[in-house]
Parts: structure tokens; C-alpha cells; sequence
């Protein structure tokens, strides 16, 4: 094989197949971008394994040129250990979304993230639950009316980055589909070393549209975004003026140049403090403006290199079992014809 | 039966058995498993035939002393070939007087009963329920028909390790050894393998030496008051069992299933992912995989059921041999992901250790109820194949043969076991690895240039598709649980696509049948009576059959292996017979299965008590059919313990009152 290396594109990384989302789904966006970081790390198309769960984002992986499972409700993250387990050598991403991560699936989520297997999540939220035309999410705000909650929804929403921190999880960002800050954090997770947890808001063109409007439209969201850099004060708005304040750990929004307020009052954002990630992630407008970027990113071990070492290490220890070994373990005894016959009522 | 060998200082008769039972019954922290254990592993290493059963409480520490709390073991040990683990005990050891209340009624008439006497104590006596004041074993009335011996075991243990430095605690933990000593002497049974065995785990492993040493003398000083203090006239001798000559090791159900995993990993050259929820009685196959790293054998503790069997497909997906285990609950859990694997066409093997239901049922007991879960406890048409071991050492080669079916024909398989015969244990002798047959998986053909993998082309024979792995350069390809087309894998809604598809995947499971073997009856090929049966409840039947044969009586018996596909002569088999009764434990899977599929008029024996068959309990129901007592009744279920002819339970047929009055 004295081939040339091909370089691939981000074309490259495609199905065949036609892609049916919703004219103007922000799936697309996302997946756009998730083959441009494919093809920018030079991922390697059969080391690539997308794994998903049910639900518009979760068709996900027909779309991709790479390997691929679309399986059942809410345990993509299961699917995935398991594939990783077997194959650490594998680049595993898991496409799920609000409903798919947080509902049915909330509780693989958690173990996965706690695990930290060396996988990277994409959960996109577009706070409505899509394929089943319309009802209201686990991240729907009070009061969303939807064909299940014509009354206005009495459920209070979960918070996905704090839901992924209080995991433990070891990578946790946020991005916004049209935004440049997802190619970025995409490509931050695809090189992170351990469970990489992005969640991406996305638009649902027919059931949620324009609900992260504020975030996306260009009056509005300078205003309405922080965008986290690591060392670097947390800083918002077109004249980047204005900024984030603890006081007694309790987070205001100032102004540089009002009321004394300077720079060096600004906070600075440290992607491994979880206190910082957390108090971060309870950001919401209209009070606060929300964080995308990287909130939260450390290094640990991985649960699939640990569980690789247990195996060399007891080999290490006892040796190379073999089928003979382990038929002979325990206390084996030895019948000969003598004793076989040497019988009471012969 | 007795045969009298000779006399010891002309008081001790050694007589000789042809096989005992013996039930170790106390608190649940007596340390009776233990105890059984032990005596269990003894037995096998001096050559006897050997089948346990294990009986324990749900609760881990039940109130002490109570009924409820009462944890036995019994075993079965024997100079011939047996298959159960007994039907009436011969000697039953009592370590306090509840468990006394629990298992008297399954000792044999003029049966050995030793009881701890020390505890028979006010306290003790009430916690157990006994009226108040009295005392079973000053009531003659009570004991009345069994060979009582008080043994004050509590008293004579403490006694012997006065001087030992330990507390009154864990001397306390000790009287197990001291009352297994005196079982020992009484069947003259060498000490050292239990002695070795107390060794390497208080010394070796917990470094404790003086627990150790506080243990052996506990044995010691059992064993020599059976011998010195004139307390027993007689003492048995059981000798060799009449096996095979050969290597052999005692196994137990679970770890045989294990065992038998490992071996198939090794086989197929795949690496094994045991993915698994702690679930009882299944827990035990996770705990010794875990403890066989390195062989190569990666376990996976899931948070639920589902994650389980959810990671073992992505361990199928991504090229290992990926197995879930769990029991019933579980297995209804994990019904939605099967439906992927099947879709997907992807082997997976599930290890369902049964146990009594619905719901929680009696998790610590033994049933064989999850068989038409496992069948067809799935949505939309969906069969997986099923595979049910007999005995405990058969465990072994049936989770070799669940996984190379899984393998060679890419579909989820089913291992059906159960409480039973994963805690119990037999000889198992021991297999070399060169006489295994390799497991051979169909490997993707290589790709021309330009050419699109196609993931579902199938084998001709077997309908099986390639196994293409992530990693695999060329081969990258999608599946998923939604319906797709034939070949290439892609989703297809159209209608005549998804009933091709529905049969395709009903005729994957039907060509098995081409690879496994007929069915064989043991006895006549044709005949009056044809005793069909599955799983655990093979011994029962083969040893009730055995002996209605030597009553002369034209009965054979059929053990299903296979549960689907069924073997392809089973209806020619069924045919032959002019009668066939089918026992089993649950109400009647495999009649419903084997009437509704062959149109035989098959009747029942259906038991649903937690507890295997008695082998009499089949014996009657083998004479109620030849005679023609069913009448028209589908099924009888035994009544607890005494069973006769005359003692059915006829309450659930209330339609056909009267038909056997």
C-alpha cells in the first residue's frame, strides 16, 4: 500500500444518503461543522463511530460516511462504552438530544460522563421535543404550551451543563448551531482526552423556532452571550464593556468604566475550576447572559484505558490464562480405572 | 439397604449407603452455605456423585433465629449416578431451633437429626415460634419416627477455643466448622481439602492465621467428638461413584456458565465484554468473570439492566463477543434492546438465570417461567434463538453453544437457566482445550475497487450477514433499529421489503435447526409414555423415568435442549408416544408451545413452589398417566411435601370438577 495519504475533505465523511431533516433544522448546521472538524483533525473515516439514540438529531449517523448506530431511546451513551470497552482505539461521538439525553436516556448520561469514557457527546437542544411533532422537553421553560401541555408546561427544566458537572464530567462546553463558537468547541471536544460533553443549542425550524433567538440574531447577541476563553476575563457585549463580577461568590453583570468598576474587577474564567463551570452554567436570560465555549475541561483517567490495564496488569500478575488454566483452577482430582472399579457393589 | 461393614471397638457400626442426603440448615449467619460447600467439595474430591441445592433467604440477615431467616444447603453424594439433589434428607443438622422448624418435615422417617441443643433457649425457642413453654426436643411426640441427636455445638465450639485469645464473637463464627467436623466423622470423610481450604483464605488472603487456626480447631474438635464422645452408634461409608475415569472438578452452575463463556471467546478468537446489573441469582457469573482479567475478560458493571445489555450490542457492533446475564426482571428490561440486536442482526448472547415470578417473585428460588418472556417478550415479530443448559456442569456447553450460534448466525441468543442449577453443583470432568471445535465466523469478503459494502448480504445456508467491524478500512456502514432494505442496509419503509424482512428474520432462527441435533429419547423410541422436558428439571425426570423403567413400565423420557428452533424430529417423536406428559416448573410454557405447534395432546406437571422437582412427585405423576388419571385435565400441580396420587390440587380447573375425584 505505497499509496499516497488521501487528505480527506469534509465531503469525505458523507453518506450516501439523503439528508431529511426539516428545511432550515439546525441539524445541518451541526452537521456541516461536525464533518469540517472530522476532516480538520484528519479523523480516520473507519475509526470513526457515530452512535445514537431516537429522535430527530439521533437520525445523525445515516449521514455520516463513517460507522454508525441509530439504536433505541436514550441509551447511545451505553451503546457507545460498550463499543469503546471493546475498541478503545475507536473515536466514538454520540449524537443525542434534550429529550433523547435528559429524559429516557438521563440516567446513561450521568454514568457515562461519571466514567469519563474517552467519547464525545453532541447534545442537541433545541428545548421541544421534535419527532413526535411538538411536546414540551425537559428543557422547556415553565409555562410552553405544547399539544401535551396545552395548559403551559408545570415541569421545571433541567440545565444541562449543570446536570454534565455534577456528573463529573471532565469536558463540558456549550455552542450555538449558526455560531462560530461550534466549530471551535468541536474541535476543542474531538481532541479533549476523556468524555467530551457539548451541548448545542439548536433551532427547531417547525416546532421551537427562534427560541434561542437571542442568541443568534445580531442585535441581540453580543448582548446575550458570553463567549469563555480561559485566562481571560469574562467578558460580553460588541464593545466587549461588559463583564461578569463575583461578589461573596454571587455573579452581577458590570460595566468597565461604571461605578469604579475596572478589569481587574472582571472575573477571570479557569476551565478547571467546577465551582466557576457551575456557577456559570445557572447563567440564563434574560438575567444573565449565557455562557458558550468551553466551561469545564480537565484531564483524568478513562474508563476504558483503566479497564485495559486491570487485564495487563492481572496478566502481568498471574500470567496469560489459558482455556487449560482455567478448566485446572480450583481443586481438581484425578479418578483412575483402579478407583473406578474399586466399587462397593461390584 | 444397610450393609453392615464391621465394628469398631465392637460399638461403632460403619454401615454403607449407596448415597445420603444431608441438609445443613441455621441462621442465615451460620455460615451453613459455607459448611455445604465444603462437605459438597469434599465429597467430590473422595469420588462421589454429587448434586446440591442451595437455600436461602432474599433477605441477607433476616431477623436472627426466625423461621424466615433459615438458610440450607443440601447435598446429595453417592457410589452411583444421581441427578438430583434428593428428595427426602437422611440427615438433617439443626443449628437452632427455628431452623429445626423449617426442615424437620423433610427428613426421612427414622432419618439422623442433630440439633445445636445449646441454642434451643427460651429466646430462641420463641423467635422460632414454638408455643411458649415448649421445647421440640422435650416433646417425644414431636421428634417422634427420626434418630435425634442434641449436640450442645455452640457450648462444645466456645469450649475448645477458650484458650484461643479470640472474642466470644468470632469464636461464635467458628460452631460451623465444629458442627461440619462432626458430619464429617459421621461419613467418614478426610478433613485436609477443608483444612487447606481455611488456610488460603484466612491466612493467605485475609492474612488472619489465628482465625485460621481457630477454624481448624473448630473442625478438629467436631470431628473428634464424633469420635470420642460415644454420642453415635453407627457412621456411614459411601464410597466412589462409578465415573469415568478422568480429571474432574466440582462446579457450580453459574461459574460453569462462566467457564463455558470464557471458553467461547477463546474459541471464536473474539475478546469477551460481560456486561452486567447485579441481580440475584444471576450476580454470581459477574462476580467470576470479573475475576478472570487475565484471561482477557473485560466485565462491565452497568448502571441498569438496560444500559447492560445496551453496551454488550456496542461491544458486538464494535467485533467482541458481547454477553449480558441477568434474571427475569432484567430480561423484561432488557426486551426493547434486543429488538435492536435483532434487527441489526448482531450476535448477542443473554444469560437469563430464572427465578421465581412475576415481578420480584421470590428471587433467591428457583423457576422456569421466563420461557415464553424469552420467546416472545419483545415488540413486534421478533425471535431470538434459546438455549437451556440441564444440569450445572451442562452450563458449560450450553453458553459455548449460545455463543456460537450467536456468532455463526449473527442473531441474539438466549442461555435459559435457573436458580437452581446455577447454585447448585455436580463433578464436571474436566475438558482439554484441544478437543474443543473452534467457533468460525463468516468474515467479510474482501471489497473490489469502487465496490460499496453491502452489511446485510447474507450467507446463503444460514441467512447470516457479514460481521464487519469499526476499524475495518472500507467497510464503514450504518445500521440501526429502524426497518431496512435486504441487502444494502438501507431504511426501507417500503411494505413488501419489511414482510421479506419479518420472515428473513424467522428464517434465520428456523435453519438452526439444520445444525443442531434430534431430539433422542433415553429409553424406547415409542411407547405408552413420553416424559418431555427442559432445563433444570432434566434430573428429576431422567431419575423418575429411570426408575418407573425398572417397574417395568414403558415410559422414556425427551430433554429439549433447543427450545427454538425446536429440533426437526421432535413432532415425529412426539407421535410415537401414546401419552406425554410434560412437568415443569410454571404453568405450563412448554405445553402451551409443544400442544399449540405439534397438536399434541400433551398434559402437565406444573410446580410452582420455588423448589425443583422431587423425583417422586414426577414417579406419581408418570403412574396418574398410565393410568389414565388425568382424565381430561390439562395439568395437576403437586401439593407441598407429601404428594400421592390422591393429592392433587385440582382448585385451578374448577371446569372440569370432578373429571379425577
Amino acid at each position: 500500500m505505497n499509496q499516497p495519504l488521501t487528505v480527506l475533505k469534509p465531503k469525505d465523511f458523507a453518506s450516501d444518503q439523503d439528508v431529511r431533516w426539516c428545511p432550515g433544522c439546525g441539524d445541518y448546521a451541526i452537521l456541516n461543522q461536525v464533518k469540517r472538524v472530522l476532516a480538520k483533525i484528519q479523523a480516520k473515516k473507519e475509526n470513526t463511530v457515530f452512535v445514537a439514540g431516537i429522535g430527530c438529531s439521533s437520525r445523525f449517523p445515516y449521514y455520516m460516511g463513517t460507522y454508525g448506530i441509530h439504536s433505541i431511546h436514550g441509551r447511545a451513551p451505553a451503546i457507545a462504552t460498550g463499543v469503546k470497552i471493546t475498541n478503545p482505539e475507536l473515536d466514538v461521538w454520540v449524537v443525542t438530544g434534550d429529550g433523547d439525553a435528559l429524559s429516557i436516556g438521563g440516567n446513561h448520561l450521568m454514568h457515562v460522563l461519571r466514567r469519563n469514557v474517552n467519547l464525545k457527546i453532541l447534545l442537541f437542544n433545541n428545548r421541544i421535543y421534535g419527532l413526535t411533532k411538538g411536546q414540551y422537553s425537559p428543557t422547556s421553560e415553565i409555562g410552553k404550551r405544547s399539544p401535551s401541555s396545552p395548559m403551559g408546561s408545570i415541569d421545571p427544566p433541567l440545565t444541562p451543563i449543570s446536570i454534565a458537572l455534577a456528573a463529573e464530567a471532565s469536558f463540558v462546553a456549550r455552542a450555538i448551531d449558526v455560531d462560530k463558537s461550534l466549530s471551535e468547541v468541536l474541535e476543542r471536544a474531538a481532541k479533549h482526552e476523556g468524555s467530551a460533553f457539548v451541548e448545542i443549542y439548536q433551532d427547531c425550524n417547525v416546532f421551537n423556532h427562534g427560541a434561542y433567538s437571542y442568541a443568534t440574531d445580531k442585535q441581540t447577541k453580543e448582548d446575550s452571550v458570553i463567549r469563555l476563553t480561559h485566562g481571560e476575563p469574562i467578558l460580553f457585549g460588541k464593545e466587549r464593556d461588559k463583564g461578569i463580577m463575583f461578589t461573596d461568590a454571587k455573579p452581577e453583570v458590570v460595566t468597565i468604566g461604571k461605578g469604579g468598576i475596572t478589569l481587574s474587577d472582571i472575573a477571570v474564567h479557569d476551565e478547571t475550576d467546577a465551582s466557576l463551570a457551575y456557577a456559570l452554567g445557572r447563567f440564563k436570560q434574560p438575567d444573565f447572559p449565557e455562557p458558550v465555549g468551553i466551561f469545564r475541561s480537565v484531564e483524568g483517567n478513562h474508563y476504558e484505558d483503566l479497564l485495559a490495564k486491570q487485564i495487563t496488569d492481572a496478566q502481568d500478575h498471574r500470567g496469560i490464562g489459558t482455556l487449560d488454566d482455567l478448566f485446572n483452577t480450583g481443586d481438581t482430582y484425578e479418578i483412575t480405572e483402579i478407583d473406578s472399579k474399586h466399587h462397593l457393589h461390584d | 439397604m444397610a450393609e453392615q461393614l464391621n465394628n469398631v471397638n465392637g460399638k461403632r457400626k460403619i454401615l454403607a449407603r449407596q448415597s445420603a442426603v444431608v441438609r445443613f440448615a441455621g441462621d442465615s449467619g451460620d455460615g451453613m452455605q459455607l459448611a455445604g460447600t465444603q462437605f459438597t467439595d469434599t465429597s467430590a474430591m473422595v469420588g462421589n456423585d454429587i448434586a446440591t441445592l442451595p437455600d436461602y433467604p432474599a433477605e441477607i440477615r433476616a431477623p436472627a433465629g426466625t423461621v424466615a431467616g433459615v438458610s440450607g444447603f443440601q447435598i446429595n453424594f453417592a457410589s452411583e449416578d444421581i441427578h438430583t439433589p434428593g428428595d427426602k434428607v437422611d440427615l438433617l443438622i439443626a443449628m437452632n431451633p427455628a431452623a429445626l422448624k423449617a426442615h424437620l418435615s423433610e427428613v426421612k422417617r427414622e432419618g439422623i437429626v442433630i440439633v445445636n441443643e445449646s441454642e434451643f433457649t427460651k429466646t430462641n425457642l420463641k423467635k422460632a415460634g414454638y408455643p411458649e413453654g415448649s421445647n421440640p426436643l422435650d416433646d417425644d411426640d414431636f421428634l417422634e419416627g427420626f434418630q435425634v441427636f442434641a449436640v450442645p455445638i455452640t457450648r462444645l465450639n466456645e469450649e475448645s477455643l477458650a484458650n484461643s485469645g479470640m472474642g466470644a464473637k468470632d469464636i461464635g463464627r467458628c460452631k460451623n466448622m465444629f458442627a461440619l467436623g462432626v458430619i464429617y466423622w459421621l461419613y467418614d470423610r478426610p478433613l485436609d481439602n477443608t483444612i487447606k481450604y481455611i488456610t488460603s483464605y484466612f491466612t493467605d488472603k485475609k492474612g488472619k492465621p489465628e482465625v485460621t487456626e481457630a477454624n481448624i480447631k473448630s473442625l478438629k474438635a467436631g470431628y473428634y467428638f464424633g469420635e470420642t464422645a460415644e454420642f453415635f452408634t453407627e457412621r456411614y461409608q459411601i464410597n466412589r461413584a462409578d465415573i469415568t475415569p478422568g480429571r474432574y472438578r466440582k462446579v457450580v452452575g453459574n461459574e460453569a456458565t462462566a467457564m463455558g463463556l470464557v471458553t467461547a471467546s477463546k474459541l471464536s478468537k473474539r475478546d469477551l465484554v460481560y456486561c452486567s446489573y447485579p441481580i440475584t441469582p444471576a450476580s454470581t457469573v459477574l462476580h467470576a468473570l470479573a475475576g478472570m482479567r487475565h484471561y482477557g475478560v473485560k466485565t462491565f458493571q452497568a448502571e441498569d439492566e438496560i444500559a447492560a445489555v445496551c453496551a454488550a450490542i456496542g461491544v458486538s457492533y464494535a467485533g467482541g463477543m458481547g454477553v449480558t446475564g441477568t434474571s427475569g426482571p432484567g430480561l423484561a428490561l432488557k426486551s426493547e434492546a434486543i429488538g435492536l440486536a435483532v434487527m441489526t442482526e448482531l450476535p448477542l448472547v443473554i444469560v437469563n438465570v430464572q427465578r421465581g415470578g412475576p415481578s420480584t417473585g421470590l428471587p433467591t428460588k428457583t423457576e422456569q417461567s421466563d420461557l415464553l418472556q424469552a420467546l416472545w417478550g419483545r415488540n413486534g415479530d421478533c425471535p431470538v434463538a434459546i438455549v437451556a443448559p440441564k444440569s450445572p456442569a451442562d452450563c458449560f456447553d450450553a453458553a459455548i453453544e449460545a455463543s456460537r450460534i450467536a456468532m455463526e448466525h449473527m442473531i441474539p441468543v438466549i442461555i435459559l437457566t435457573d436458580g437452581y442449577i446455577a447454585n447448585g453443583s455436580e463433578p464436571w470432568p474436566v475438558p482439554k482445550a484441544d478437543d474443543l471445535d473452534p467457533i468460525t465466523i463468516k468474515t467479510v469478503p474482501p471489497l473490489e475497487e469502487d465496490q460499496q459494502f453491502e452489511p446485510y448480504k447474507r450467507l446463503d445456508e444460514s441467512l447470516a450477514r457479514p460481521w464487519a467491524s469499526p476499524g475495518m478500512p472500507g467497510f464503514e456502514h450504518r445500521i440501526g433499529g429502524l426497518e431496512k432494505d435486504f441487502v444494502t442496509g438501507n431504511v426501507s419503509y417500503d411494505p413488501e421489503n419489511h414482510q421479506k424482512m419479518t420472515r428473513v428474520r424467522q428464517e434465520k432462527i428456523n435453519r438452526i435447526a439444520d445444525v443442531i441435533p434430534p431430539i433422542e429419547p433415553h429409553g424406547d423410541n415409542a411407547g405408552d409414555l413420553l416424559v418431555l422436558g427442559w432445563g433444570g428439571t432434566f434430573g428429576s425426570i431422567h431419575t423418575a423415568v429411570e426408575r418407573a423403567r425398572a417397574k417395568g413400565l414403558s415410559v422414556s423420557s425427551a430433554h429439549l435442549r433447543h427450545l427454538n428452533p425446536m429440533p426437526q424430529n421432535l413432532g415425529d417423536v412426539l407421535k410415537r408416544f401414546k401419552r406425554v406428559l410434560i412437568p415443569e416448573l410454571n404453568t405450563g410454557q412448554l405445553r402451551l408451545l409443544v400442544r399449540s405447534k405439534y397438536l399434541v395432546d400433551a398434559r402437565g406437571l406444573n410446580k410452582i413452589q420455588g423448589k425443583p422437582f422431587l423425583v417422586e412427585e414426577i414417579e406419581q405423576a408418570i403412574d396418574l398417566m398410565l393410568a389414565d388419571g388425568f382424565g381430561n385435565q390439562e395439568f395437576i400441580m403437586p401439593r407441598e411435601h407429601q404428594v400421592t396420587p390422591n393429592q392433587w390440587d385440582y382448585d385451578f380447573q374448577t371446569d372440569q370438577e370432578g373429571a379425577n375425584a
